[in-house]
């Protein structure tokens, strides 16, 4: 126990006495009148507004954006992993997508986002779009590169041994690739946050990016910093939940030479 | 056992690497293609196991042609290619895995071979527990386990120091009698060629020689040091610069 705290003191003490200094120093520079309080709100008032509207944050917002968060992100697991493995196994598929993978990147989301209202309305889905838009790129790219971190030399092995695509695909090459693909995973969930945030933003009736949206225009600043801090809480939370299941299933796999 | 007759292989557009070339390995025999790096060693055994196709010519195993050859041979590759996440019983079961055999039944048989090279103790740790020598002897036995009579083995001993290179020379002819197999082995090493190949093919630009070595088995290790040896290892550096 006592090692751990200390190995643990070790690791992020500095980080964490660092983020002191920062908030105490602002709180200060706040309270000594250096910046007005509509423009950077003390840390204590972002506090206080966190508490003052706890029940509509907790219990009606995050839970909005938590959902099209999951919905958003599970969904891109899963057409992204799919269209990876796609893109792997044949060369035409690759061919076809990757140019349209790519494209769909460089489309600023802000100026795409008013299509997906017009498309499913104020409901739950447009938000869902544009969190998918960008959430499932990483989980392609990582998906299809890992599978190839494998090389030719393994799969000219397994070939001598009598393998098909498939027996080498599920022996090494996925293996290979779990690393490179829960990379991409973790950074997919953090911008699963982004992406919900922007749709909310962008037109609907709850969630925490709407929330922020309605207090910056009442310029209660000290509620919209409430809301980001909860809203990067939450991505920092879902990013270290993937980090744990990374570190469960790859526990043997991690043995590189 | 195998036979390559009048084999020819290019890449794309450049010149062949090698042209009409003919050799044949019989069962039981252990061969080494010795030759200087380019000359096309590594990419025989690729064209034997059925990784490539031959230009012109053919290779017959058992004076047949067959249409698939991957998955005819055992072949062990220059790198030990030993996954890492999986111990060390679990790599040797690989071609198990791949041909989709019953592992169990043959268990104890792969016991059997584990402790005979020395590695009973290592079959649960993984390969980045091991050292150099080690790891060369479990894709060894992981190339055994293809359960194949033909292995081609592509200078397995390549990347090791001499030291541990002099010790894996002396367990393989230790070993060579036990085996039941038959070997063609890539090396660029003289020394290695002679002390465990009944013969040795030379591939030089021009073609590919072959040398008898008429040393009588069991040997010993020690051999490098007589004086036939070194006659032998005389002719053999000859027939490398084309100066017969």
């Amino acid at each position: 126990m006592k090692a751990s705290l200390k190995k643990w003191t070790e690791e992020y003490g500095l980080f964490l006495l660092v983020v002191l200094l920062l908030i105490s120093g602002w709180e200060w520079a706040v309270r000594q009148a250096m910046i007005p309080s509509f423009i950077m709100p003390a840390p204590s008032a972002i506090w206080g507004a966190l508490l003052e509207n706890k029940q509509l944050l907790f219990e009606e917002h995050l839970p909005a954006t938590l959902k099209e968060v999951l919905i958003g992100f599970g969904l891109s697991v899963i057409g992204g992993l799919i269209l990876g493995v796609g893109m792997h196994f044949s060369r035409s598929i690759e061919k076809v997508l990757y140019p349209f993978l790519v494209i769909s990147q460089t489309v600023p989301l802000i100026a795409i986002s008013p299509i997906f209202i017009m498309w499913f309305g104020y409901s739950i889905w447009s938000k869902i779009a544009v969190t998918i838009l960008t959430a499932f790129f990483p989980i392609v790219v990582s998906t299809y590169d890992g599978l190839k971190t494998g090389g030719n030399e393994y799969r000219e092995l397994l070939l001598t041994m009598g393998a098909n695509r498939w027996t080498i695909f599920k022996k090494i090459q996925l293996p290979m690739a779990l690393p490179v693909i829960f990379s991409g995973l973790k950074l997919s969930v953090v911008y699963c946050v982004v992406g919900a945030t922007i749709g909310e933003w962008l037109g609907a009736s709850e969630g925490l990016g709407y929330f922020s949206r309605r207090m910056s225009g009442n310029l209660q600043a000290d509620s919209v910093f409430a809301s980001i801090f909860l809203l990067s809480m939450l991505g920092i939370l879902l990013f270290l939940l993937i980090g744990l299941l990374e570190k469960q299933v790859l526990k043997n796999k991690n043995r590189y030479n | 056992m195998l036979s390559i007759q009048g084999l020819s292989y290019s890449f794309e557009k450049e010149k062949p690497i090698f042209q009409g070339l003919t050799l044949d390995v019989r069962r039981g025999e252990f061969v080494s293609v010795i030759g200087t790096s380019g000359s096309g060693k590594s990419t025989l055994f690729k064209l034997v196991t059925g990784l490539l196709e031959p230009n012109q010519g053919d290779i017959l195993f058992d004076g047949q042609k067959t249409g698939k050859r991957l998955g005819r041979v055992g072949y062990m590759p220059q790198k030990d290619l030993l996954l890492p996440w999986k111990t060390v019983l679990e790599n040797v079961l690989l071609p198990l895995e791949v041909t989709k055999e019953r592992k169990q039944a043959r268990l104890p048989e792969i016991k059997k071979w584990l402790a005979r090279f020395g590695l009973a103790e290592y079959e649960s740790s993984y390969p980045s527990e091991l050292s150099g020598g080690m790891k060369q002897r479990v894709a060894f036995l992981r190339t055994l386990m293809t359960g194949k009579e033909l292995l081609l083995l592509d200078e397995p001993f390549g990347a090791l120091d001499s030291m541990t290179k002099r010790k894996m020379h002396k367990w393989l002819l230790g070993l060579w009698g036990e085996l039941q197999k038959t070997v063609l082995f890539i090396t660029h090493d003289l020394e290695e060629a002679i002390l465990l190949s009944d013969r040795v093919y030379v591939l030089q630009d021009t073609g590919i020689k072959e040398l008898k070595v008429n040393l009588p088995r069991p040997r010993s290790s020690q051999l490098i040091y007589q004086s036939e040896f070194l006659t032998m290892r005389k002719e053999l550096e000859m027939l490398i610069h084309n100066e017969s």
